[in-house]
């Protein structure tokens, strides 16, 4: 810290300071109301001091940052000890395989030790885990930015509320148990996902990345306002409630018992989506969509068809999208578009990009971040979207990775003693 | 001689520049073309309008594969259509997959020989297993050929600047091709390196039976393993012939020296 | 007949305020390439200072027309400091990084900006007085068009003029011209890129702004939401024209608002907003350079 340049630390910190004072005083120290048409404006002191001191503490250590970012030698050093750290702590296997022992042991007995609100939002956490990893088999994998990965999860929830509205009494008249229907939807959900997905992404997969990213925003846009608008069929604004939970072998359970069950059918789910992903990602499908995500034009010319590997994850991340918009219906047993708005599918954004792109457990850690830290800290509640809005930002410029980095698996050639000799003597 | 790629009278226009105007070529089974100009002459353009990464404004080109009696036209096809018609080709600025290793980036070229598909993904059986297992030990043979394999695990940026140029040759071995597009493979080369990819190319030609196209300003290079050499300047084709025949042409000369 | 042209006349205005914004989508694209996901919110932080200084000054009884140009200036020069200090902060840092990650960058930017304006103000649709004065002259034919709009058309020609005007004859509108066709030459030729960048987003900023008081004093109404719906379709506007064209987004505009105009009024309202998507997706996967855009080929 010889070279330690406080002078021009100061002087950025105090400019900085005057101008997002300036800056921020209409939207923070003012405050308008309209009444009757006529405007009138409070002022709030309080944030003048507010504004200016966080103004030079935040710019201090914004620079601080970017310096330590650019500058090479002192970050090596970092470098050093966090690389120590993650082979001893992270890469190191024992200590993987027991966490990851744990968190499952956790997680399967969560329910038994946890009241049914828990669980519920736990319920609810998982569902976005599954989501997450949907959204990164086309981001992470695939390497296509999804803006619309919640109109996926509403043709989901829709088939399934759809299918009770339409089909519900023709059960009941028949004497089956409407919980069936659960059983039948789930794979419905996830073809009617994939038909839709096919549509949507056959004539714009050819697009390049940004234009994509809007043109699937637009289509979870079109799929919300015809959820909205077309009343009679979708039940509009009001959307379906009353929709059945799956069926548990006859048995009138209690909704705290029905929690439970649905608990382990979306945690089976989690486990088999992990699975999925991780077994996608070190096949030879996986090693395509690496070479294309690196460079699409010579992936193309080593006769790799880059629509269909583009087609392929598309559809695969919306059948997952389907699936877990089945299990949501059948949770909260009640659907409206609300649930299926453009910032759903950034929130989805969100848990991939914070978490780790591409990165199975940084997927999960995202999803349980973003679902359930608002949801314990009701104070933090309002502010989420402000602070995740701000944390996709800085994490883009001090650590675009997400909090736990992609790890890919590389494929090794088994090189025997005889080979290696050989290599040896060849350098 | 057979003839195993023709084009006729091919035309790329970008905006109102003629980056190509109607040339015509053939290449001869088993033969190593090669094809120079100056800076900026339209080689790699040409390059892109046979592999497919450009659709040429106009003309054609057509391939009839060894032992094949119909030509086709391969002109306005895909890329990935054209490398599994069996024309496979390097880039002049290296466009290798960096992050991935050496074994790796080989693996990729074999992608579509592959057979697996998702659901072998997933269940991992005994056909996908051994699949993958052919598949490493086949790239493996593939860098053996081309003197990488010492670096098999390596990650692709960490190689050498020659490694890498030669590494961009086994990944598009690796497609099975018959006819093979090098786009100035000897650049940024030291001596030692060019001669022993002088050695590579010749193999290529007499064991694997591959038929070699190449884009090279390393005129020594050219002019000592080539059997037939084409001249562009200003997207025409001005002179073709033998080494020889080239070296004394004095469009070429002109082309080269300016008046 | 009479319904058609109404429609047509709406749509211009309509039209012509998505122009305004549009203008910022497809300057800041053509210089550095990225859709500036935020630049709907800059519109709608101009709006609300223009209520909030408009509001003070109307409360101690300010004659309108102080009030009018007075609160316009804070708009834009408030829309252009926000605009300078989002690309300071959240794209400047990203020069080098792949696009998705400054795309990223961006939405993470205006799920700020309007989260900053809904927990500082209000999540409530608030009436947005009328600044503009009305005009007598405009009676006979109020029936097709009326002051507002009038005064939209009015406003957007001049500005139109302006900015080509700055574009094609001053120093830094010849140095945005050539850095958006090839930014390293431009740096080589001696342009600093930083600053062209600068003037881009205060200049996107601040016609945004103007756009932002005007489309306001249309509706009636201000909300923190308004500038993500109004952004998106401007968004439309622009690579319907062409991205990175400036007639292009303004024949794209004019094209979007005659459709919702004439879509909402023959087909059905319900569906107002959906109309600019639909184009979108038509115009991307028929036609992705739009009307007036040149086709980018890519390098290999």
């Amino acid at each position: 810290m010889e070279d330690f340049n406080w002078k021009e630390y100061l002087k950025d910190s105090f400019i900085s300071m005057l101008w997002f004072s300036l800056l921020l005083f209409p939207m923070l120290v003012m405050k308008i109301t309209v009444k009757g048409g006529m405007a009138d404006v409070t002022y709030r002191w309080g944030y003048l001091v507010v504004i200016p001191v966080s103004a030079f503490i935040l710019s201090a250590l914004w620079k601080y940052f970017r310096e330590r970012q650019q500058g090479g030698d002192k970050a090596d050093k970092r470098g050093e000890i966090a690389a120590l750290f993650r082979r001893t702590f992270i890469e190191n296997r024992t200590v993987k395989k027991v966490s990851i022992i744990s968190a499952i042991l956790i997680m399967a007995f969560y329910p038994v030790f946890s009241g049914m609100y828990n669980t519920n939002v736990m319920i609810s956490a998982l569902i976005y885990i599954m989501l997450g990893l949907g959204l990164n088999i086309v981001l992470g994998l695939g390497g296509m930015l999804h803006l619309g990965h919640a109109a996926f999860f509403a043709v989901g929830a829709y088939t399934y509320g759809l299918f009770f509205k339409y089909a519900g009494q023709f059960f009941v008249d028949a004497g089956i148990s409407t919980g069936w229907m659960f059983w039948i939807a789930l794979p419905a959900g996830g073809i009617m996902a994939a038909v839709f997905g096919v549509l949507l992404s056959l004539p714009v997969l050819r697009l390049r990345g940004d234009y994509l990213a809007i043109v699937t925003l637009a289509f979870g846009e079109i799929m919300r306002m015809v959820l909205q608008n077309w009343g009679n069929v979708t039940g509009g604004a009001t959307g379906i409630s009353l929709i059945p939970r799956p069926w548990l072998f006859g048995i009138n359970v209690t909704p705290r018992l029905a929690a439970v069950y649905i608990y382990y059918i979306v945690f089976a789910f989690v486990i088999i989506s992990i699975i999925t992903v991780s077994r996608l990602e070190n096949s030879r499908i996986g090693r395509a969509w690496e070479a294309m995500r690196e460079d699409e034009i010579a992936c193309q010319s080593m006769g790799i068809d880059l629509v269909r590997n583009k087609l392929t994850a598309f559809i695969l991340g919306s059948v997952w999208a389907g699936v877990a918009g089945v299990l949501f219906a059948s949770q909260t047993t009640y659907i409206n578009p609300d649930s299926f708005t453009i910032w759903e599918s950034i929130l989805i954004l969100c848990i991939v990009v914070l978490g780790g792109t591409g990165s199975i457990s940084g997927v999960i850690l995202g999803a349980l971040i973003i679902k359930l830290l608002p949801e314990y800290m009701r104070a933090f509640a309002q502010y989420r979207l402000l602070v995740f809005g701000l944390a996709l930002v800085l994490m883009m410029i001090f650590r675009p990775g997400g909090i736990i980095k992609k790890v890919r698996k590389i494929y090794r050639f088994p090189l025997d003693e005889e080979n290696d000799a050989a290599a040896e003597g060849q350098n | 001689m057979e003839k195993i790629m023709e084009i006729d009278n091919l035309s790329m226009v970008f905006g109102g520049l003629k980056a190509i105007d109607n040339v015509n070529m053939s290449i001869n089974s088993g033969a190593i073309t090669a094809l120079i100009g100056p800076n900026g002459a339209g080689k790699t353009t040409l390059f892109n309008c046979i592999t497919g990464v450009y659709k040429p404004t106009s003309g054609s080109v057509s391939i009839k594969k060894p032992g094949q009696k119909e030509s086709e036209k391969i002109s306005g096809l895909k890329p990935h259509i054209i490398n599994r018609k069996g024309l496979a080709r390097t880039f002049q600025n290296i466009r290798l997959f960096s992050n991935m290793s050496v074994l790796e980036n080989v693996m990729v070229g074999r992608h579509h020989k592959l057979k697996a598909n998702i659901m072998g993904a997933l269940l991992r059986d005994r056909k996908t297993r051994e699949e993958e297992e052919k598949v490493v030990n086949d790239s493996y043979e593939i860098l053996k050929k081309i003197n990488l394999h010492k670096f098999v695990n390596e990650m692709a940026r960490n190689l050498p600047y020659g490694a890498q140029r030669r590494l961009e040759i086994a990944r598009a071995l690796s497609t099975d091709p018959f006819l093979l597009l090098l786009d100035e493979p000897a650049a940024g080369m030291n001596p030692l390196e060019t001669r022993e990819l002088e050695d590579t190319i010749n193999r290529l030609r007499s064991e694997e039976k591959i038929t070699i196209l190449l884009i090279e300003h390393d005129m020594s290079l050219v002019m000592n393993i080539s059997e037939h050499i084409y001249v562009v300047d200003y997207g025409k084709m001005i002179a073709e012939g033998s080494p020889d025949e080239v070296k004394r042409n004095p469009d070429v000369i002109k082309a080269y020296l300016g008046e | 007949m009479d319904y058609f042209l109404k429609l047509l006349l709406s749509g211009t205005a309509k039209g012509s305020i998505y122009a305004l914004i549009a203008l910022g989508y497809t300057m800041v694209y053509g210089i550095i390439k990225l859709i500036n996901f935020a630049h709907g919110e800059i519109y709608m932080i101009g709006a609300f200072v223009a209520l909030l200084v408009g509001g003070t000054l109307q409360s101690a009884g300010v004659n309108p027309a102080v009030i009018l140009v007075v609160s316009t200036l804070a708009a834009v020069f408030f829309a252009a400091a926000y605009g300078l200090t989002m690309e300071k902060i959240a794209y400047k840092p990203l020069r080098t990084a792949p696009r998705l990650s400054v795309l990223i960058s961006a939405i993470g930017m205006s799920m700020f900006l309007q989260n900053l304006v809904l927990l500082s103000q209000t999540e409530k649709y608030l009436s947005f007085p009328s600044f503009l004065p009305e005009f007598l002259f405009l009676k006979p034919i109020r029936g097709y068009i009326n002051s507002t709009q009038f005064i939209i058309l009015i406003i957007t020609s001049i500005v139109m003029v302006l900015l080509t005007l700055l574009i094609k004859f001053t120093l830094i509108g010849k140095a945005m011209r050539a850095t958006s066709q090839d930014r390293e030459m431009a740096q080589l030729v001696g342009i600093n890129i930083n600053s062209v960048i600068t003037v881009t987003f205060i200049i996107g900023s601040a016609t945004a702004a103007i756009g932002g008081i005007l489309i306001c004093s249309y509706m009636g109404q201000i909300n923190y939401y308004i500038g993500f719906i109004a952004g998106i379709k401007a968004f439309v506007a622009a690579v319907l024209g062409g991205i990175g064209s400036i007639p292009g987004a303004v024949l794209g505009s004019f094209v979007l608002g005659w459709t919702e105009s004439l879509g909402t009024g023959y087909i059905s309202s319900d569906y107002e907003d959906s109309f600019a998507f639909i184009i979108l997706i038509l115009i991307l996967t028929v036609k992705p350079s739009g009307i007036l855009g040149r086709k980018e080929n890519q390098k290999v």
